[in-house]
């Protein structure tokens, strides 16, 4: 991405992964699998409307001068392991944190032969900052790849073992 | 077709390699929106954003009474690392030894 006006205000990923909903979902809400892919951060998710959800810097970007919190929010809607719907703001950025909440909703829908799908929808506002992050536009300045990196990632890890990317989250 | 068929299928057509670009450009838009950027009936529009969904390429969600539909990258990312960057590394390791055995002479 190279211009601002190339980024809509509301961004959506589906990738299909070979793994059952409730693996997918732990994924998403446990630190023990956060850990392993994307950025790299543990979370803490409260599982219920109004709960409380925080996600970590990992260690490598704490090492790098990062604060604690990565990215924080609330949880609005949970229907283990079909549906998470959240709000989601980057807290580590001034200028992101001052753009305010976002709102995320995971859809992780069984198909046939042990395929999920997974499609995630990510309503941005007016929010550029965190679109251009989030759309991969800052990976070449070290700032991950975004939802089709995280995604990939979770990808990865849940049907080999593997991190896509292990200096990543370093 | 496995995945990465379907992929290479929808990308091969000049018509839904224009659809991603403007989908890129801005993404969420309705079939209207889309049609009106083509020469061709909307029928066909259709067929062409149904192989790319097929494909995983683009995702159409409900909003209101509008089908929007969103660009998704994931498959080409995916394309990318199992088609590219392994061949990119090979090359790359390749270009390091050699400049490792010039060295070495030198």
């Amino acid at each position: 991405m190279t211009t601002a006006t190339a980024i809509g205000t509301t961004q959506v990923y589906r990738v299909y992964i070979k793994a059952p909903p409730q693996a997918i979902w732990d994924a998403i809400t446990k630190s023990e699998w956060t850990e392993r892919y994307g950025y790299g951060g543990k979370v803490d998710y409260d599982l219920r409307p109004g709960g409380a959800y925080t996600g970590y810097t990992s260690d490598g970007m704490r090492a790098a001068g990062a604060p604690e919190i990565g990215v924080d929010g609330e949880v609005l809607e949970v229907d283990p392991p079909r549906k998470l719907v959240q709000t989601f703001r980057m807290a580590m950025d001034d200028a992101m944190r001052a753009q305010g909440f976002t709102r995320l909703t995971y859809e992780i829908e069984e198909r046939k032969n042990g395929v999920t799908r997974v499609t995630l929808t990510h309503e941005l506002g007016d929010t550029p900052a965190l679109a251009l992050l989030m759309s991969g536009g800052m990976e070449d300045q070290g700032a991950g790849g975004g939802w089709s990196w995280v995604l990939s990632g979770l990808k990865t890890l849940l049907e080999t073992g593997q991190s896509l990317d292990p200096a990543g989250h370093q | 077709m496995t995945d990465d068929d379907l992929v290479f299928k929808a990308l091969a057509d000049p018509t839904r390699r224009f659809l991603l670009d403007l989908l890129f450009q801005r993404d969420g838009r309705t079939l209207t929106e889309l049609e009106s950027e083509l020469d061709m009936t909307r029928f066909g529009v259709m067929k062409h954003l149904r192989v790319l969904e097929d494909a995983g390429l683009v995702v159409a969600r409900r909003s209101g009474r509008e089908k929007l539909h969103f660009l998704n990258p994931i498959p080409i990312q995916l394309i990318h690392h199992r088609w590219i960057d392994k061949y990119r590394e090979r090359h790359a390791s390749a270009l390091l030894d050699l400049k490792t055995q010039l060295e070495d002479m030198a």
